[in-house]
């Protein structure tokens, strides 16, 4: 299983003393905890993507571009990739631009957005957003992995001819997830594809992530691409950590109370109860977390939130190095073992993987698209595409 | 599985005891012996909004209700009756009794036969029922029945001409509450009782059909 950590990159004031980060500083905090996220051996960095203050994550190819550098082993993902306002032809270009600068060290995570007035900024409704996602991610996958696409649909131009470049690194597009909290179509779109599914319960009672991870194993199933248990399924997860739990409990009340979201509302301990949020010691974190396997099935990747509600810089980096230092390796043995059968996977596909397995099945691609193109026009010649 | 129907009775009454409990248990004993009467055998859940009143808020921050209050959402959204009775504050219903239909499935209610109740201090409040209950529960699509039933401290007092005995049990009052009682135990009857919970992903179309081929 893999473990990881996921940024929603709030720009929110620190209640415990009234400061608030700018911008700039909180765009290179989250940079921070990437790198720190890869020294300390976490598996997985993702941001968000966000167009609205207090967000600042409005470009996660380019920051992630720049992580790939910096970083040796994590894999850079998002939570999430807007692929309703999104023009899937940028999105083509541009993660396929990061899977070949990361040398495939990159999945990444769709998602719909949920804010109303986002989407007109982009020209977009949001009352389109199951369609608009059903049609971008169509297109994209057939950018990917058609050389030249014909195209025509209900929300962008169509295309003749259009090839997106660079290619997939090896021919192979990046291993792709959605996330959906309570929209079954985004369930059924994953298992229609064979991709993952994240659920991202951080505010949900496990039942509800129950159900939908079942509907998404079913349909899975049901379209061909393995057994219910093979299928991708990752978890989203909240913890604030310290090695003594009341001591856990009274750092991080004060942030909780007033949080984005959840504050003014719901006691800790009442939240606690009832979301996979947990505050208190490593171990009651291992203990809760490796009951998860049990409500969903054993699953390939559990990412935690640690960054948000005004915690400082300092104190997520403590948490990352306790995360991984204390959490994450018994946590990992013990969910492991609990892994049903041996072809069920153990991680996610890696980008090796995912080429051998092509390879295997005689899907190969081509990795550059150019014969026969005019270098000053960069059009076909009649008849070359055949 | 139970063939019995389900009558939930939500009462949003604030103080115990409360009057507007008090008329809420009317009302369901009204419907239950006419529901008896015709054979049709009925048990009944009572929601009292005010154990619920801090959940409540909660849902609303939260998107979800838990607990105790997830089990009240639950005896609504599968009640094959529904018994709704709020005091009169400010000209309208309480703003808990909204706040808990706020936090319901918007479709929970679509075709549920439902009685309206009020209480006031006043009968100057009793078309509160007319111009802010009704049209609440007509936009959740609900099947509400011609009779609601307003009771002002007057009725419980019972008046002269009703020849009452002081807790409402005779007169008028309990003339209405009668009456509402045999139209939504009629409403109940027609309807087939509603069972559990059907699966909420039955009705998830296939992928095929959202790409349109």
């Amino acid at each position: 299983m893999q473990f990881g950590i996921f940024s929603v990159s709030d720009v929110t004031p620190d209640p415990t003393t009234g400061r608030t980060p700018d911008d700039t500083e909180r765009v290179r905090s989250m940079l921070t905890i990437a790198q720190h996220a890869d020294a300390a051996g976490l598996d997985v960095f993702a941001t968000g993507e966000h167009h609205n203050p207090p967000f600042v994550a409005s470009s996660p190819t380019t920051m992630l571009g720049y992580l790939a550098g910096v970083t040796k082993n994590i894999t850079l993902s998002t939570a999430t990739t807007l692929i309703t306002t999104n023009d899937p032809v940028r999105l083509a270009e541009e993660y396929a631009m990061l899977q070949v600068i990361s040398e495939g060290r990159m999945d990444l995570m769709m998602g719909r957005g949920n804010t109303g007035p986002v989407y007109p900024w982009f020209g977009q409704d949001i009352r389109n957003g199951i369609p608009l996602a059903v049609e971008n991610y169509a297109l994209l996958r057939r950018l990917w992995t058609e050389d030249v696409v014909d195209w025509e649909g209900t929300f962008r131009t169509p295309l003749q001819g259009f090839t997106a470049t660079p290619r997939p690194l090896d021919g192979i597009p990046p291993f792709v997830w959605h996330g959906s909290i309570r929209s079954p179509e985004i369930a059924e779109q994953a298992a229609y594809y064979g991709d993952g599914f994240l659920h991202n319960n951080i505010f949900w009672p496990m039942h509800h992530t129950r159900q939908m991870v079942r509907f998404y194993r079913q349909r899975y199933e049901h379209h061909g691409h393995g057994r219910a248990d093979q299928a991708i399924v990752g978890l989203g997860g909240q913890v604030f950590l310290h090695r003594n739990s009341q001591e856990a409990v009274r750092q991080f009340r004060p942030y909780f109370d007033v949080a984005p979201v959840y504050g003014h509302g719901p006691s800790l301990e009442d939240f606690s109860a009832q979301t996979p949020l947990t505050v208190g010691s490593p171990q009651q974190v291992i203990d809760r977390y490796a009951s998860f396997v049990d409500d969903v099935g054993y699953y390939q990747r559990q990412m935690f939130l640690i960054d948000h509600a005004g915690l400082p810089l300092k104190t997520v980096l403590e948490q990352i190095d306790l995360l991984a230092g204390e959490v994450v390796p018994e946590l990992r043995k013990i969910v492991e073992a609990k892994r049903p059968a041996a072809d069920v996977p153990l991680n996610p596909p890696t980008h090796a993987e995912r080429v051998t397995a092509a390879r295997a099945a005689g899907r190969t691609a081509a990795t550059h698209v150019g014969d026969g193109v005019d270098d000053v026009t960069g059009t076909l010649a009649e008849g070359a595409r055949a | 599985m139970s063939t019995d129907r389900l009558l939930t009775v939500v009462t949003a009454g604030l103080s115990q005891p409360s009057s507007t409990r008090l008329l809420a248990d009317r009302l369901a004993t009204a419907t239950t012996d006419e529901l008896q009467l015709a054979g049709l055998p009925v048990r009944v859940e009572v929601v009292e909004l005010r154990d619920h009143a801090h959940a409540i808020v909660d849902a609303m921050l939260t998107g979800f209700a838990s607990g105790d209050l997830a089990e009240a959402v639950q005896h609504v959204e599968q009640a094959d009756g529904l018994v709704a009775v709020t005091p009169v504050f400010t000209a309208s219903y309480s703003g808990l009794f909204k706040s808990f239909a706020d936090i319901l499935d918007p479709a929970a209610l679509t075709g549920v036969p439902v009685l309206l109740g009020a209480t006031g201090g006043t009968e100057r409040h009793t078309l509160a029922l007319e111009y802010a209950l009704r049209p609440l529960l007509a936009y959740l699509h609900a099947d509400v029945v011609p009779t609601s039933v307003f009771a002002a401290t007057a009725d419980w007092a019972g008046g002269p001409a009703d020849g009452a005995r002081g807790d409402g049990s005779t007169g008028a009052l309990a003339q209405r509450i009668a009456r509402a009682g045999r139209e939504l135990a009629t409403a109940m009857g027609r309807r087939e009782p509603r069972g559990e919970q059907p699966d909420p992903f039955a009705d998830a179309p296939s992928f095929s059909d959202l790409l349109g081929r």
